[in-house]
């Protein structure tokens, strides 16, 4: 467009080479920012929308992309009709409190007392609690399942010494619990590791914010008499709260997408594997063991509906916390 | 039809390359070889399958140089998983898929395999070749065939002779039937405290596969229909809860570690499995009790196919005619077919391969029984079992119901019947 007012106003034409530099500078930025779009068009925007019209289609995939078959709304109404899908839900919701609450009971005092006691070996403590997180989940897998084991894991060897105890003994179960045999045990097996692993990153966010309170406060609060336990609770507590809320938000989300935990500690074909079944396992498990990718499109995108309400759910709560607090 | 390699007279004199040290001792002539274009064909495989392959390559590069064997090795479920994804996509596709026998319905189901019974592949004319079910294994409900067979598993009863001895029980108090297999357990743990069974319900397992009809099958009617509440399923979840309250089971499950520390660890006496088990007991779960186990029939005079290979080939495959050649070079070779055995306890699926001194040969990891003379006897009086491509989700709802029952008490005829309503809404049916 300018080119063209430039060439009008002086009359002449403009020279080839001149107008070729002048586009190269208007496309430029989008070359280069080019990649970022083309990545995110082939491995989020087309998997995304495929997806969605997927879940309104029967396909066996390995008949390839000419075996789609529309049904509409057909895929929803089987899986919420789906007596797995439901226990699914009910596993996932079971796993998501039972490792997601107690990772934020313990990270938030614990942060305080790493921060208050700790101060050169900080990041070295930090670093021990982070391990988990990085670690990769085979790795943990393994360890897990020696340690689980019931004749020869180190917990029920454990349990059993407790057990041998005078006094407190009897509080210890005498024979070998089956941690990963049993459907009694299973989820609280599997939830405690969920809860170790994630524990370090909680941990993580919440040092972090636990670093830019002003001390001031802390100083006053101790003028002004205050213990320790009442500074935690008047001071550091309300302090926290925006991290609290990203943290919680943060494991709503990932605890209401669990799949590697479970599926890696569980055999597959163990009668007990359904007791922590989660809804992204029983996802896999639609479109890989019954070839049936449309209805797992489906259920992906009832789990998306679950877990955006359950964040609003989270954030109207503490918004409307804060609107108290604020009136 | 292009002339074969498998019909080629001096391809019988061959001596293996791989594995088997001396070169073979003559290549056949060019002439009677099908003249191949030179190409890299990618075979798809997973462990232990794989190794079938590595140590079949070394001949296949002599009778065709021209034609490079790019093998490419995932686990078992990635590998399938893998594979239902490129076939969905129709993209990067190996010209040779294996498939194992739990997926094989699902594959040969689906419009992504070629048939191997048009031109230019022509596989019926092998048929005959071939121990009747595995074809079947392999057939889809339209009648194409999605892969050929390679090796197959026929039911077999693993047990330890020592701790047997021991107890003083006899081969046969462990055959004759059902129940007196159980008494032998509770028998032997009373002896040695040795678990009979790894799990109760690898009992109900091989029970559900037993003694079915030709044409029947596991899961699944010749219309479709559930059979899961036949008496048959009634009888194994029976059996596994008498096995359970007898006590007789480590409770265990098949392929976890504690599974196989339990065999290590001189705790459990007996598996019943696919024949195929006999390698993985001497190269990884036991080789430490090599000479004390023995094979022999299931109790009860039970016949049962488990597991087995195929190979088949993606339509949108890039090397079909290569792809071929290959997969009746793994399959139809009866030299391959022994050299699988011999590597990785594979137990072909050609009967050529049954006529061989190798099946004679004595086994010193069972004390010099002859096994395999026991699993071709039992091989080929298996019946022909219909596969369904339902069937993996099936074997799920089963095993859970199962696992109910064992450690919930619920009642067997209630789990049956949920398992059924279950297995009905899944497969759509």
């Amino acid at each position: 467009m300018n080119t063209t007012m430039q060439c009008a106003e002086t009359g002449s034409i403009p020279a080839r080479p001149a107008k070729k530099r002048y586009n190269m500078k208007q496309w430029a930025p989008y070359i280069f920012i080019s990649p970022f779009f083309i990545l995110f068009a082939v491995f989020s925007l087309f998997p995304l929308l495929f997806s969605i019209y997927l879940s309104f289609n029967q396909w066996e995939a390995a008949s390839g992309v000419e075996a789609m078959q529309w049904v509409g709304l057909d895929n929803y109404k089987y899986a919420l009709s789906d007596p797995w899908f439901l226990r699914s839900l009910g596993n996932t919701v079971w796993l998501a409190l039972a490792s997601g609450v107690p990772q934020h009971l313990v990270a938030i005092p614990l942060a305080a007392f790493i921060h208050n006691s700790f101060k050169r070996s900080r990041n070295l403590v930090i670093g021990i609690y982070f391990l988990p997180f990085i670690t990769s989940s085979v790795a943990i897998a393994m360890v897990f399942n020696t340690l689980f084991s019931r004749d020869y894991g180190q917990i029920n060897v454990l349990l059993q010494w407790c057990a041998s105890l005078p006094l407190v003994g009897g509080l210890f179960p005498a024979e070998s619990i089956d941690w990963l045999g049993s459907s009694l045990f299973i989820k609280p097996a599997v939830a405690f590791v969920i809860f170790w692993r994630y524990l370090g990153w909680n941990l993580v966010l919440y040092l972090s914010a636990l670093q830019v309170i002003p001390k001031d406060l802390y100083e006053a609060a101790t003028i002004d008499g205050a213990s320790k336990r009442q500074q935690f609770w008047y001071i550091t507590l309300p302090q926290l709260r925006p991290m609290i809320y990203l943290a919680v938000t943060l494991t709503i989300m990932g605890n209401l997408q669990l799949f590697e935990e479970p599926f890696v500690l569980v055999a597959e074909s163990s009668g007990v594997s359904q007791s922590v079944m989660t809804t992204a396992i029983f996802v896999y498990k639609t479109a890989f063991s019954s070839g049936d990718f449309g209805t797992a499109s489906a259920i992906s995108w009832l789990l998306f509906l679950i877990i955006a309400s359950t964040t609003w759910v989270n954030n109207r709560i503490f918004s409307r916390n804060e609107r108290r607090e604020a009136k | 039809m292009k002339s074969s390699i498998l019909g080629a007279a001096p391809l019988a004199a061959l001596t293996l390359a791989a594995g088997v040290a001396a070169a073979p001792a003559a290549v056949p002539p060019a002439a009677v070889l099908p003249a191949l274009a030179p190409a890299t064909i990618t075979v798809a495989s997973f462990p232990d399958l794989d190794r079938a392959v590595k140590t079949a390559l070394p001949l296949w590069e002599k009778l065709y140089p021209q034609v490079k064997v790019k093998l490419v090795s995932l686990q078992i479920d990635d590998h399938h998983n893998s594979m239902t994804t490129a076939l969905a996509a129709g993209a990067r596709l190996p010209d040779v898929m294996a498939i194992d026998f739990r997926y094989v319905g699902s594959f040969a189901e689906s419009k992504g395999m070629e048939d191997l019974l048009q031109p230019p592949y022509g596989a019926g004319q092998y048929r005959a070749r071939f121990v009747p079910f595995t074809f079947v294994q392999a057939t889809s409900s339209r009648g194409t065939l999605g892969a050929m067979p390679a090796d197959l598993g026929p039911g077999t009863l693993f047990y330890r002779k020592d701790l047997m001895d021991k107890a003083g029980i006899k081969e046969s108090d462990l055959t004759a039937s059902w129940e007196s297999y159980i008494a032998a357990g509770k028998k032997l743990k009373a002896a040695t405290g040795t678990y009979l069974l790894a799990g109760a319900s690898d009992l109900a397992d091989i029970v559900i596969r037993a003694n079915l009809k030709d044409g029947e099958g596991i899961y699944f009617g010749d219309k479709g229909q559930v059979l899961v509440d036949s008496p048959r399923f009634v009888k194994a979840f029976e059996l596994a809860k008498a096995a359970r309250i007898a006590g007789i089971d480590a409770r265990t499950v098949a392929w976890t570690g504690e599974w196989a520390e339990g065999f290590k660890r001189d705790k459990v006496a007996s598996q019943m499995m696919g024949s195929w088990l006999s390698g993985h007991l001497a190269k990884w779960l036991a080789p430490a009790s090599s000479g004390q186990w023995r094979a022999a029939n299931l109790p009860a005079g039970a016949l049962a196919s488990y597991g087995g290979s195929f190979y088949g080939i993606p339509k949108k495959a890039a090397n079909k005619t290569q792809a071929w050649e290959f997969i009746k070079f793994m399959t139809v070779n009866k030299d391959i077919q022994l050299h699988s055995l011999k590597e990785i306890g594979a137990f072909p699926a050609l009967t050529a391969a049954y006529a061989d001194p190798m099946m004679d040969e004595p086994q010193a990891y069972f004390g010099g029984q002859k096994t395999r003379l026991l699993a071709r006897d039992t091989a080929a009086k298996i019946p022909v079992i219909r596969v369904d491509k339902f069937d993996a989700v099936a074997r799920d709802i089963v095993n859970m119901e199962l696992e109910s029952v064992l450690a919930q008490n619920k009642d067997i005829k209630t789990a049956l019947a949920d398992a059924k309503a279950l297995i009905t809404h899944r497969a759509r049916r």
